[in-house]
């Protein structure tokens, strides 16, 4: 921990000064090694920790369609190239994998969707995409992608809206 | 030749009326400190009086450095009005003659942002609908507002922080500022306005969201009661797919320049050169 | 207490005294007509009641279309006030005498016509109690960036400037004196170009709102006067014929045909402009179309207006008809006919017909049909009775003080013959 605040320390005077340069602009510190206050990662209940069952199961890494357990989950994600083990890892299922193999916790999990999504991940860390609460001129909070996007069906479903404003009538009331 | 008792009754009855404009009411735009207390304190007893609860009246000022603006991602928007209605209930608004202060417009996707083909009234089972894209509407706090240079009282003026506020107590409710807003942003108070008890927010600023009475103007002050607090404006905090972003213009960490500098970015009926403060972009 | 003080107030009271016993002596029309106006006048101020009781909600007005028939009637008015002038120009700039007598009756209109005006506004706002926050010291007037402002400022100046000329020739007369040269004609010739003042200002009010298209237009305050400029002298031009049949008042036909040319010519200018401005939306073809479109043909559906656009444009082009030619000039039938159209079609044109398609549709394209409720008929009609009975009080003074039949009692055996005619030369 100490490390990587340092190296957070030591990256802040770099950008202030190529942001007072005014010729290079940056936009929010992405150091990946910077931890970020997220809310708990949202499991359905009892899931997780997944090594209570996974720690002593066999990993089968053929990729098919899963019927003994998990079939509640249908991906609909890049499911024509992708499968479960290309994000979660297959050794060690408490955890999920970046492309290079490191290993993510679920509440570092942004670093994974950010590896295919990187201008929403940059905006994100920017505070501008997705939903923000907090203090506009303080302490604000990230949400995770996954708070809100399933993270197997991440498009969004359609709401109902709102009722439609009256419109104007002679009769006021 | 006018007599000397017609004199002194005139000349008393012009110090009279001095005395009673020097004490006597006046618009909260030039109200010193100390007076602007004593109105809100005021305020706060007639509200206590008329509601038979506690309402708290804000006479927070303008932070300096501050000057807010505001961003919707329109590639976002689904049209939920989910922001209307926090709206509502945030601000006071009337429920029954019904007032809302963000209107949301249906525009068809060939057609892009054209307003005489817009629909404020769909009604549709579930948004969005894939022909259709969405854009709220709601006071675009100009830096060069059309609405306040009208007014004949000076009811309503920009603030240092940019948000354009109105007087309560001093609009005379002639709706110039209505014909001159180019955005439909304002709206008039018809009768007197009615808002449940329940659901009467008693955070308020005295600019802002305090009830209002019959007859006179009002809209949207980019919840002056929460801003001025650091605090988000409902909308943004209540937006379900994060389409509205809120800031200081003149931060240059903020999201607004963010957005600014990295997106692309319109605002409304630029012609009319208004220079609106409120922001539409695309994320994508 | 000074002696001529207390001969001021004899002499005052003597005048009071005497003009209410002219009030309060009629042939039965006179009653009739006094009984009709008390009857608007009592249903206005009951239904005004009603709405500031329960708010302008009464109205037909909302969000969508914030301004209506009051300040459509308030727009058409001041067009009527300003017109006093028309008699002015020829009367004292060309000194032609006909229409000096006839003056003062222009400028009593425009004292009843802006009194009127005065108390549309009132009527409009939502918050009459805070009226005076208009007046300084007491309250704030945000002038001179508010055009509201110099309107506020110019209406009131031009009335003060009317009755301070009207009341004073008058009570000269009334007193068998001549009224003082030195203040009367500089204040009259002043009137002219505060009488175009009014009207520019009033058109301002809407020519400086770039949010609505159809009143951005630079044309508006030259439309304004020559619509004003015919319609006001319409109602007077039928007044001084009523005068000219019940009362021994004279007037020369040549000035009654001068003031129908001077209207038609002022009409003509007013059909070129509102030409000019058709051809300009209809050529160029821009989105701003159509608010003209919405006046002229309707929009998707709503054609409430239409009736009343084509109404206007015909009663305008009958009445620069019957204008034009010297013969409807001077036949009776044809020159009333005239007057009527003119003051329809003017009224028309410039009240709902510039008020409600810069409105409609509104700034997000929204359209609301908007046509006044019976509250705002009753409070207008109220209105307009409050000034036409103010015009005829005025006038059952005025003409016999110009006849010279109603004087201070030293006084009225000197003047024999009108001898007042010469006096007000």
């Amino acid at each position: 921990m100490p490390r990587s605040a340092l190296g957070f320390v030591l990256v802040l005077p770099a950008i202030a000064l190529l942001a007072s340069d005014g010729t290079q602009r940056t936009a929010a510190p992405t150091n990946s090694s910077e931890h970020l206050e997220v809310p708990p990662p949202p499991f359905s209940d009892g899931i997780f920790p997944c090594s209570n069952c996974h720690a002593g199961m066999t990993p089968d890494r053929h990729r098919r369609e899963l019927t003994a357990m998990h079939t509640d989950i249908v991906l609909k994600h890049d499911e024509a190239h992708r499968w479960c083990l290309d994000c979660h890892d297959a050794d060690n299922r408490d955890v999920l994998h970046l492309a290079d193999g490191e290993r993510v916790p679920f509440d570092e999990s942004y670093r994974l969707c950010g590896q295919c999504h990187g201008e929403k991940y940059r905006d994100w860390r920017a505070g501008v995409h997705g939903r923000r609460t907090g203090n506009w001129n303080g302490a604000k909070t990230y949400l995770l992608c996954v708070n809100c996007h399933n993270p197997h069906q991440p498009r969004f479903h359609a709401l109902a809206p709102k009722p439609a404003p009256r419109p104007p009538s002679r009769v006021l009331k | 030749m006018v007599s000397r008792r017609l004199f002194t009754k005139t000349t008393a009855g012009a110090a009279a009326g001095m005395i009673l404009t020097a004490c006597g009411p006046k618009r909260l735009y030039e109200a010193p400190k100390d007076k602007l207390k004593a109105r809100i304190a005021e305020m706060e007893r007639k509200y206590k009086e008329e509601y038979a609860k506690q309402i708290n009246v804000s006479g927070a000022g303008p932070m300096p450095g501050v000057h807010f603006a505001y961003a919707l991602d329109i590639s976002r928007c689904i049209g939920c009005r989910r922001c209307v209605y926090s709206c509502v209930a945030e601000n006071n608004q009337s429920r029954d003659p019904q007032i809302h202060w963000i209107r949301v417009f249906e525009m068809e996707k060939e057609k892009g942002v054209d307003f005489s083909h817009a629909d404020p009234y769909y009604n549709r089972a579930e948004v969005p609908d894939e022909n259709h894209f969405y854009i709220p509407v709601a006071c675009q706090q100009c830096e060069n507002p059309p609405c306040t240079k009208v007014c004949p009282t000076g009811a309503t003026w920009a603030e240092k922080d940019g948000i354009v506020v109105i007087d309560y107590d001093w609009c005379i409710g002639c709706r110039y500022c209505m014909a001159a807003c180019p955005y439909g942003a304002r709206h008039f108070n018809w009768t007197q306005p009615s808002i449940p008890e329940n659901e009467i927010n008693p955070n308020t600023h005295y600019l802002g969201n305090r009830p209002r009475p019959k007859g006179v103007v009002e809209k949207c002050t980019f919840c002056i009661q929460r801003a001025r607090n650091g605090r988000y404006p409902a909308c943004v905090e209540v937006c379900p797919v994060g389409a509205r972003k809120f800031g200081n213009l003149l931060d240059a960490d903020s999201e607004i320049r963010y957005i600014i500098e990295h997106k692309r970015v319109l605002v409304l009926k630029e012609e009319l050169n208004t220079v609106p403060r409120f922001f539409y972009f695309y994320a994508t | 207490m000074p002696l001529e003080t207390i001969d001021s107030i004899r002499l005052f009271s003597g005048f009071t005294r005497g003009s209410l016993r002219l009030i309060l002596r009629g042939n039965r029309a006179y009653w009739m007509w006094l009984a009709f106006l008390g009857v608007l006048i009592a249903s206005g101020v009951l239904a005004y009641s009603r709405q500031v009781r329960f708010g302008l909600g009464l109205t037909a007005m909302r969000d969508q279309v914030s301004w209506g028939f009051y300040i459509g009637n308030f727009t058409f008015l001041v067009g009527v006030a300003a017109a006093a002038v028309v008699l002015v120009i020829p009367a004292y700039i060309y000194n032609w005498k006909p229409i000096r007598e006839i003056v003062i009756y222009g400028e009593l209109l425009a004292i009843s016509a802006i009194t009127m005006c005065l108390m549309f506004v009132l009527v409009d706002i939502g918050r009459p109690d805070r009226f005076w926050h208009l007046i300084p010291p007491f309250g704030f007037l945000n002038f001179p960036r508010s055009i509201l402002a110099w309107d506020v400022m110019v209406l009131n100046l031009y009335f003060l400037v009317n009755f301070a000329v009207a009341t004073h020739i008058l009570y000269r007369a009334f007193h068998g004196r001549h009224y003082i040269r030195k203040l009367v004609v500089p204040l009259v010739l002043l009137s002219v170009p505060m009488a175009v003042g009014i009207h520019t200002v009033t058109a301002f009010l809407y020519n400086g709102l770039a949010a609505r298209p159809y009143w951005n237009s630079s044309i508006l305050a030259p439309q304004f006067l020559a619509s004003a400029f015919c319609s006001g002298p319409a109602i007077l031009l039928v007044v001084l014929q009523l005068l000219r049949r019940f009362t021994r008042f004279e007037i020369q036909d040549a000035a009654i045909s001068k003031i129908a040319e001077l209207m038609a010519y002022a009409m003509f200018l007013n059909l070129f402009l509102h030409g000019a401005e058709v051809f300009k939306e209809f050529y160029s073809n821009t989105q701003h179309l159509l608010f003209t479109r919405y006046w002229y043909f309707g929009v998707g559906g709503h054609h409430t207006l239409v009736p009343y656009a084509w109404s206007a444009v015909a009663l305008n082009l009958i009445a620069f008809a019957l204008f034009i030619s010297p013969k409807t000039r001077a036949n009776i039938i044809t020159l009333n006919i005239g007057c009527l159209a003119t003051y329809a079609g003017v009224y028309i044109e410039k009240g709902m017909g510039l008020i409600i398609p810069g409105l409609t549709p509104d700034t997000l394209g929204e359209i609301y049909e908007y046509y006044p409720t019976v509250t705002e008929l009753r409070v207008a009609a109220g209105i307009f009775a409050v000034g036409f009975l103010l015009f005829t009080l005025m006038l059952k003074v005025a003409v016999p003080i110009s006849l010279g039949e109603f004087m201070g009692k030293k006084e009225s055996a000197a003047a024999e013959h009108g001898e007042l005619a010469h006096a007000a030369r």
